[in-house]
């Protein structure tokens, strides 16, 4: 099919533009910005693939959610307006992008050469309920009911974690003076920084 | 289109977080860099699942999700206590554990 293809060729197009935006942009808020791209190509590839269930999870919880949290900690540590001075320079800046691109020859000669002839269709015939929500449901909740309850232990232990690691610390910083209105509208006192240090 | 093709893609998307997480610096990036690999791994285990005309590759990407969520939750913790206590925004500077 005409149509499948180009969907496919303008999301893929879309989902590399997306990664390399991340990866090149120097500020930390266009990357969150081309990771949100990048994501909502990759759910038209999961609708490509008759994955409708997880292709709305992935607008919904990533691209909305997740990626809110991320705007939301780059705004409060701020841009990288400094970031640009030691970014990576010299030997690792060549080095780095040389493993990927050897990771990427030997990925591809392990999926082009792997001989898996199943590889060159286009997959099981699928009914039209495959990958609805209705199937997904049903197989979290009898064949894989360990993992979802395990998933969402550890959702809670991560949401625990989060509080306690950025909470503020109590003892490293002082803790400030409370002035109570009690304090400045106490009639017996002279002045009003009398008042204050009560 | 052909299974082949979606792997391919997703080792390509792969390579690009792999990149990005060796060369940059700022531990956000490198958050946002590994969130592209689990995707690319995502794309895979889909494409797979499709391949094999059962649905449990797409379990197995939702279970990623909800990892990947609390890599998220826990990292960008990390970097806001960092920021707390003053210490640069570097991966460099960050060597140790000890608070």
């Amino acid at each position: 099919m005409l149509f499948e293809q180009l969907l496919f060729f303008v999301a893929g197009l879309g989902a590399i533009a997306g990664a390399v935006g991340v990866v090149t942009l120097r500020n930390p808020f266009f990357s969150v910005l081309a990771l949100v791209a990048h994501l909502i190509s990759l759910s038209v590839l999961f609708l490509l693939l008759t994955a409708a269930f997880l292709a709305a999870a992935q607008v919904v919880v990533y691209a909305g959610a997740v990626m809110v949290l991320y705007v939301f900690v780059v705004a409060y540590v701020g841009g990288s307006d400094e970031e640009m001075r030691h970014e990576s320079t010299g030997w690792l800046g060549i080095l780095g992008p040389l493993f990927a691109l050897l990771l990427l020859i030997e990925l591809t000669i392990a999926v082009v050469g792997s001989g898996l002839s199943v590889l060159d269709t286009r997959g099981a015939d699928v009914g039209a309920a495959f990958g609805a929500p209705g199937q997904i449901g049903e197989l979290l909740l009898t064949k894989f009911l360990l993992p979802f309850e395990i998933a969402s232990f550890l959702l809670l232990v991560a949401a625990v974690g989060a509080v306690m690691l950025a909470r503020k610390r109590r003892g490293l910083e002082e803790p400030a003076d409370t002035i109570s209105v009690a304090d400045l509208v106490r009639s017996d006192a002279g002045t009003q920084k009398e008042a204050v240090r009560g | 289109m052909d299974i082949s093709w979606f792997v391919v893609l997703s080792a390509f998307i792969f390579c690009i977080g792999a990149a990005g997480v060796l060369t940059r610096r700022s531990p956000l990036v490198i958050l946002l860099c590994i969130e592209l690999m689990l995707n690319a791994g995502n794309l895979a285990l889909i494409a797979f699942s499709r391949m094999a005309g059962n649905g449990e590759g797409q379990i197995f990407a939702l279970i990623v999700m909800v990892v990947a969520a609390c890599e998220v939750v826990i990292g960008l913790g990390i970097i806001v206590a960092m920021y707390r206590r003053r210490l640069p925004i570097d991966v460099d500077s960050m060597s140790e554990l000890r608070g």
